[in-house]
This record gives C-alpha cells, structure tokens and sequence, in this order.
C-alpha cells in the first residue's frame, strides 16, 4: 500500500528489547494469546516488556471518522513504545494500524511524523517477527489434529504476512493444514462494521464459514481475535464443531485453555 | 431528472437483497467468475503490475494538467470538424443533448452502454421530452426491459438471472411465438440481436460514452463486446458522447496502455472483442459515419475535488474490478447502495456527486478489507477515501451522535491507562459471570449488532495486563 516507512528498520540481535503490544481484545478476552505471544518470543531470545501506558491504539475512532481521537490514542502509543527494539503485536490489524496508518496521521506534523515513522519502522505483527526478524520457525510444539489458516485483511494487505504463519505451523508436529479457497476475502469482521452492519457481516462471515467447512479441517486459526471470535461466534451459532484458537496458542504450545467460545473442559454439559 | 439516491437506505436495501433468492444466485455465479477470470488473465501478463504504476502516475499527471488537456482535445475535435459542448451540471448536459436532438427531429435515440449517461439520467429525461432511447448493450437492453437500473459499472443486468431473462423477453417480445426455445444464453442474445437491429436502422442519433477522450487525436473511445457501440455511432445521422472531463489521455499511446490494463482487471479479458475511436463526423472520402460529431462534457462536481484529499478518485477508469473483488458487493449486489455507481468505487462517487448527507452509509458500508486498492488498476487507495468520507461526516456532525458519544467516551477512557485497566478488568468479570459455564454469550445488552447473527466468545476472565502484574509480582 501507500506511503511505506522510511525509517530504517534495526537487525534483530539476541536479547533484544521487545515491546509487545497486547491489542484489547487480546487483553479483555483472551489473555492466554499473550501470555502465549510472550513466551514465543522468549524462546526467540527476545526480553519482554509490556509497556503500562498502553491500552488501544485508536484504531477505532480512526476507522469512525474521529481522526482528533485517533491523533491522541496515537501519541500515547508512539510515546509509549518508542524506547523499545521492537515492538510486536499479536495482531496485524493493531499491527497495521502503527505500522501502516500512524505516518499517515502524522504526515504533515514535524515532531510526530518522524516519531510515528521511526516506531512504524520497527513494528512487526507476531509470526512475521518470530519468521522474519528472529529467523526462528521451530518452537517445539505439538499437536494432534486438522487446522485451516485464516488470513486477516490487514495482516495480509497492510503487514504483508503470508507465509510466515504457514512457515511456522508447518513445524508443529502432528497439526495438518489445509488452505481453504479465496484466502484474501474478508471474514466480516470489520471492526464496528459488523455491529452496524449485521446481516452484511453475516452473509460475508457465512461465505467464509462455507470455505473453511471445505478443508474438512476440525480447528479454524488466525493471527487477529477481531477475525477469530466472529467467525467462533458465527460458527458457535450455527452448531459448528470446528474449534477456534489464535495461531499464537498453537505455535506456544499452550492450548490447555479451551478453545475460544468453548466451555471450559468437563462442562460442556453446563449450558 | 437524474436518479434520486436510496443511499440513505442502504442498510435496508442491503437486507432485501440478501433475502432476494435470484439476486443471490445471480451474485454467487458472476463472484466465482469474475475474480478467476481476471486472476488467470493477469497472470499471463508479467508487467501488469507496472503497467498500474504507469497507469496510475498517466492519469495523476492528467488531473494535475486537466485544463491544458481538455483544451486541446476541443480544439483537435473542432479541427477534426465536431464540436464540444462544455457541461458544468447534468441539467445543461441533458439541455445539449435535447437540443442536438430536437434540431434534427429525432424521435429515437440508440445508446451504447453510458456511465455519465446513468449519472445525468439521459434516458428518462429524452423520454419524458418524446424521445424514445433504445439501449443497445445486451445487459442495458435487458434492464431497460425491466424498468430498472445497473447494478454493475460494466456488467449492467448482473443481478439477473438467466431465467429472468427469459420471463422478461417473453414479455417484452410478445409479437413472438409463445411457445418458442428461449432454454439457453445464445437463443436470448439472437433474440435480442434481432429486435435490435430494427432500433439502429431507425435511430435518429446515437449516443455512446468514451472510455477515453484523447487529446492530440481529437478522437474518443469506447470498448464492447458486442459491438452495438460500433452501430449506435456510425449509423446514425448524429453522434453524441457523453463523457466526463476526467477520461482525458494526452495521446493515442496513452490510451493504449490504459486499454491494456482495462480490459483485463474490467473483464478478464486481455482486450474488449471491439475498441472502437471516433474523430469527427464523416468525410467526403469517407463509406459511413455520421454528419456530425458532438462531445458533451460533462463536470457535475468532479473539478470541486481537484487538489483535495478526495482527488485520486478521478483516476479511476471503470473497470468494476473493485466491485469484482469487495465481499460487500458480493452479499447484496450494487441496487442496495441505492444511486448509480456501487461497490467500492460508488461509496466513493455517490457521496462525492449527489452529496455526502444524501450516502451517509455508504463510506462506512465496508470492512475496509482492501481488497479493492489490491485490484485497482489505477491504485486508488479506495478504504483511506472511504476513512475521508467518514471522518467528513464526523467533522459535520452526520454521524449520528449515539455513534460520536460512544467513541468519544471510550476514548475518554482509553486515554487514562489507569482508568481503562479498571474498565477492562470490570467488563471481563461481568461478561464472564454472564456467559456462566457455556463459555459464550447469545445476547449481550447493547451488542444486539453483534449477537444477532453470532454468539459472544465469552472473555477467560482477568486482562492481560492483570495476569503479567500478578507474574511480574511472582518472578521478582
């Protein structure tokens, strides 16, 4: 897409500094994705940090037109996070959010723009960074069964992450992947375009839905919660037993948690 | 005159299309098509993606010297012995074109397949004036039929089904024997070819749009595959285009790149079976062509975004690729976004023409998934628009003001960190609580948008930042 970085972007050296941005959903829902991410990247020989002054990185009052809201969400990020080697997210779309649009927002400021640029230069979405900058696609994991990967739109259009996560889940012992048809076409997620938008979301979501049932895989994957939890939500209604999980909680092997949406192990009968 | 948008509607437009069993039909056919098609064509072309480079700096360099351009494509038409009649509104275009109709008596206009001409809306305009226009693209003709109005740039009766068809011609055509085979596509289209031929012979005028104006030449463009454009101008007496100011190319070999990337991301196609230029009415040495040769351009709004945010738009060239490949389009077809153009591309226009507080859904009618910039040929970077339409309607308070108190809010929290840790650590325990053991939630207060098709995953209980606190605290 449009206007790329051009700050330049650091080598990965052992040991080195890593920023992870939790994304809110990750935070709010589903925990275990960074605690998974952390680890991951510890493997990698990353230090950690997770930053207390973050909580959204605005992409929500920028995709509503509230550009003012999203300027200041953005300042607190950059702030935030500029200190750090890296800065890596569990996500491509808060990925892309810094690394694609924030030297957007900040193209004409003269101290924010340099700022916004410099981090956008060094802000990597998970697998892509495990793949591409720490050259690490082997974590050891293990796992018995049939998964789809689904691609998210930003991930894909905005972060260019294709195949890092198939590299990486090639390496899980015992997990088949199966690619399902039309990769590149959106879930129906949208952020709040799926709550303004229901019935569009839906058709779009059933069009995915009917693509991934194709694999005959058992265990749908993605690199973004907004993807993940409705295309669960959607598959949960409609009596599904394909199971959902951030690709993060495969590649870690921690997939003790129960599958998103499901019920936590021994009370499946507890509706 | 021209159409009145139902964009407003869009949301209850687009829930009538996903109930309207043909429309569906019709949509799952040409989605599956259409993305293979252009897939395989553009793959047998290594250069394509520099030939969108090429393109895209063409048609900026275009727009930044549009009055330079227009003004010597008039002066090559004049020299070429047409003329050009300067438009800055659909009222004096449809004026023009009733003028030049009326000053030869017309009383039957043939029409190739328009753009603008849906803009201004020509057709009805000529009718109410007692002029009968006869559309002659096969997908127009149909719709025409059928009372209704394209659902796609270039495939006009795309939301039609073949069945339909059929329903239609037995209607329309009632002079032909009922009991007749209209059972497959090649009987409809003879049909229709026959029925339109009695239309050319007949036709006063012919009005065709351009694909491009070239300047040097003086001479315009047009693609079909079919070619009724072919006999809509060089039949008649009269030749008008319609055309927007923004189809001008500076030269011949400028609008033979851009025909190179057109057809292929428009049709799959690597050219259109006809691409036809027309200069000037006919010389003396001359078998055919028509006695005169008029360009009606056309503004009706375009010159009010040169230089704005919204500029790049004006590079678009219609291919429908955009609408090819937009997962909206593919669920409610392009009647739901209520005025001419739809998909990606039209929740730009429409907006951009009839008004924004006459669209207000429209820029928010996508995912931004960006599968739109991905094919267009001219890299019109479509969902950064979209974000300018709705941050216009924010800045002007169109926004509904549940919308902007509820952003607003939640940025209010979002920029305390301390404040929004508590906020989250409450919203998990609640939304947790709620969901029981089931693990997830069929419905939420407040979330009917999201629960109403799917169920919510319920959250694990504490944050994140909750948790690493507690593990920071334990490996210290």
């Amino acid at each position: 897409m449009s206007s790329q970085p051009e700050a330049a972007q650091p080598l990965f050296k052992p040991g080195a500094n890593v920023a992870l941005f939790v994304t809110c959903l990750v935070d709010l829902f589903r925990p275990s994705v960074g605690f998974a991410a952390v680890k991951l990247l510890e493997e990698a020989g990353c230090k950690v940090h997770v930053p207390e002054a973050q909580t959204c990185c605005g992409q929500p009052a920028y995709n509503s037109g509230d550009r003012e809201m999203a300027v200041e969400l953005a300042k607190q990020t950059v702030a935030a996070f500029e200190g750090f080697d890296f800065i890596v997210a569990p996500s491509g779309s808060c990925g892309g959010m810094i690394k694609h649009h924030y030297p957007q927002l900040f193209a004409e400021d003269a101290e924010w723009g340099p700022r916004a640029k410099a981090l956008a230069a060094r802000t990597f979405e998970l697998t892509q960074f495990l793949a591409e900058q720490c050259g690490r696609d082997d974590f050891g994991a293990k796992l018995e069964g049939h998964a789809t990967y689904h691609d998210s739109c930003s991930s894909l259009r905005e972060m260019n992450v294709k195949a890092a996560p198939r590299q990486l889940l090639a390496k899980v012992d015992g997990l088949k992947v199966t690619e399902m048809q039309e990769t590149d076409a959106c879930c129906g997620f949208g952020g709040t375009f799926c709550i303004k938008f229901p019935d569009v979301s839906n058709s779009m979501a059933a069009r995915k839905v009917a693509t991934i049932d194709a694999t005959g895989a058992d265990l749908l994957l993605a690199g973004d919660m907004g993807c993940l939890m409705n295309l669960a939500g959607k598959m949960q209604r409609d009596g599904s037993k394909v199971k959902v999980r951030h690709v993060a909680e495969v590649l870690a092997g921690m997939t003790q948690e129960p599958a998103i949406g499901e019920p936590a192990i021994g009370e499946e009968t507890g509706k | 005159m021209s159409m009145v948008p139902t964009s407003n509607a869009f949301k209850d437009n687009a829930t009538g299309a996903l109930k309207d069993a043909p429309l569906q039909e019709a949509l799952g056919i040409a989605r599956a098509h259409s993305i293979e098609t252009r897939r395989n064509t553009v793959a047998k072309l290594p250069e394509f993606e520099q030939l969108r480079d090429i393109g895209r700096d063409l048609k900026n360099h275009v727009i930044a010297n549009l009055d330079t351009y227009l003004l010597q494509f008039e002066q090559s038409v004049i020299d070429r012995g047409g003329h050009v009649h300067w438009c800055p509104d659909g009222d004096s275009a449809r004026a023009k074109v009733l003028e030049i109709c009326r000053k030869v008596n017309a009383k039957t206009v043939t029409k190739g397949k328009t753009m603008i001409g849906e803009e201004i809306g020509i057709n009805d305009f000529l009718f109410a004036n007692g002029i009968e226009p006869v559309e002659t693209d096969l997908g127009e003709y149909i719709i025409q039929l059928r009372g209704e109005t394209p659902s796609h740039i270039i495939g006009p009766a795309l939301h039609v089904t073949k069945a339909q068809v059929e329903e239609t011609f037995r209607k329309a055509h009632s002079d032909l024997d009922p009991q007749r085979n209209l059972d497959d596509a090649a009987t409809l289209m003879a049909e229709a070819r026959e029925k339109l031929r009695a239309g050319f012979l007949k036709a006063d005028v012919g009005i065709t749009g351009a694909n491009f104006l070239i300047a040097d030449e003086g001479a315009t463009t047009i693609v079909t595959n079919e070619g009724n454009g072919d006999l809509t101008q060089t039949l008649p007496r009269i030749h008008i285009v319609l055309a927007s100011i923004e189809k001008v190319v500076p030269s011949l070999k400028d609008a033979m790149t851009l025909l190179r990337i057109l057809a292929r991301s428009a049709t799959g196609q690597e050219q259109s079976v006809y691409t036809t230029f027309s200069s000037g009415p006919r010389r003396p040495t001359d078998l055919d062509g028509p006695e005169e040769f008029h360009v009606v351009l056309i503004d009706n709004g375009r010159s009010s975004y040169l230089g704005t945010e919204f500029e790049e738009m004006l590079r678009c060239i219609r291919c429908g690729a955009c609408l090819d490949h937009c997962p909206v389009y593919h669920s409610v077809g392009g009647h739901a976004y209520g005025w001419v153009y739809s998909g990606p591309i039209g929740a730009l226009l429409t907006p951009a023409i009839v008004g924004v507080e006459n669209a207000k859904p429209l820029p928010h009618a996508s995912s931004l998934c960006g599968r739109c910039e991905a094919v267009c040929p001219m890299r019109i970077p479509i969902p950064k628009m979209l974000r300018h339409w709705r941050e216009t309607e924010f800045t002007r308070a169109i926004t509904p003001p549940t919308e902007r108190t509820g952003i607003r809010f939640w940025a209010f929290v979002a920029r305390r960190p301390k404040l929004y840790r508590l906020a989250t650590r409450i919203g998990a325990r609640v939304l947790k609580s709620m969901a029981g053991s089931r693990g997830r939630l069929a419905s939420v207060p407040l979330a009917g948008g999201w629960t109403k098709h799917r169920d919510l995953p319920a959250p694990q209980g504490k944050t994140f930042h909750e948790l690493w606190k507690e593990e920071q605290g334990g490996r210290s």
